[in-house]
């Protein structure tokens, strides 16, 4: 399964994506520059973290408008398969491939720690190795972390399964405490309603070798392996 | 022509910036402050025959995110 993961002015978890990648039978990964327009060769993007043009105006507001997005949405329109981490997350919201937006955290610090996750879904490609309620440790780091949607696109996220992971404390219970940045409902990733686009805060790519303290990233950068995606023309 | 754009986090959105600006005030000595919101002026030199529907869309596709945001147009 070959991977695109795509390098924004001021992407800085791009190395770190296509190391983790690389690394696991099955799967390779490249990279692909911003201005480039193709994604043809490719079954899977990852939109890495970092700080896209600074974090300028907004978080991914202005990467939403380089020329790889507009192949990104038709893949995605395609069916492919579409991951966004951390500024990924954020750059997708902006994009509107997925509903929502990142906003400041509560706590207004930038908050970078090991953080418990359960998984809330397995129906996905990107979960489907998990088993429902499971808890994974997997590292956070941003500033604009807290998930926002209005009530009405909260309740379609629940209604539709689309809420992949919450925020909880090492037993796996979903709490104000366990909530590092204010996300509503203790969003920690979602996907889209067709399945194939999933964007979370925590940074599975870290969370993939014993030295790092965790390898629960793997559980995701798995499913996608054993996941039959559609493949994006 | 010069063209504002205000750009406000929706009433609904949790604006802790803007909390922590009425707390600060209360600290200066002002009691009663209601709520604080903090958001970006921009200003934008524009071709002064631009369309008013032209900036509307500028600041809706890109200076602000309608789901967090709301925004007003002024000429200074």
């Amino acid at each position: 399964m070959k991977f695109a993961v795509l390098r924004f002015p001021g992407s800085n978890c791009d190395q770190d994506c296509v190391l983790a990648l690389n690394a696991l039978p099955g799967a390779s990964a490249d990279f692909v520059w911003h201005k480039d327009t193709s994604l043809a060769s490719f079954d899977a993007v990852v939109v890495p973290g970092g700080f896209s043009y600074g974090d300028y105006l907004r978080c991914g507001a202005i990467a939403r408008f380089s020329p790889i997005m507009q192949s990104v949405k038709n893949f995605a329109a395609a069916g492919g398969t579409v991951l966004g981490i951390c500024n990924g997350f954020q750059i997708l919201c902006e994009s509107g491939l997925l509903p929502g937006a990142l906003v400041r955290n509560k706590g207004l610090h930038f908050v970078c720690k090991h953080q418990h996750l359960r998984v809330e879904s397995t129906n996905s490609r990107f979960t489907n190795s998990a088993t429902k309620g499971q808890v994974l440790n997997i590292p956070i780091a941003h500033g604009e972390g807290c998930y926002f949607a209005d009530d009405a696109t909260l309740a379609k996220l629940n209604a539709n399964d689309q809420i992949l992971v919450r925020y909880c404390d090492a037993t796996g219970a979903v709490t104000d405490a366990a909530n590092p940045n204010g996300s509503r409902e203790n969003i920690a990733g979602i996907c889209n309603e067709t399945r194939n686009v999933f964007g979370l805060m925590p940074h599975p790519e870290r969370a993939c070798d014993p030295a790092l303290g965790s390898t629960d990233g793997l559980v995701i950068l798995q499913s996608l392996l054993t996941a039959e995606p559609a493949k994006a023309s | 022509m010069k063209v504002h754009v205000s750009v406000l986090p929706k009433p609904s959105v949790l604006d802790p910036q803007g909390a922590a600006a009425a707390e600060a005030i209360r600290h200066l000595g002002l009691q009663g402050v209601g709520r604080v919101r903090i958001g970006k002026l921009i200003e934008l030199e524009l071709p002064d025959a631009t369309p008013e529907a032209e900036i509307h869309r500028i600041a809706r596709d890109l200076l602000s995110n309608p789901v967090i945001e709301d925004y007003s147009i002024a000429r200074p």
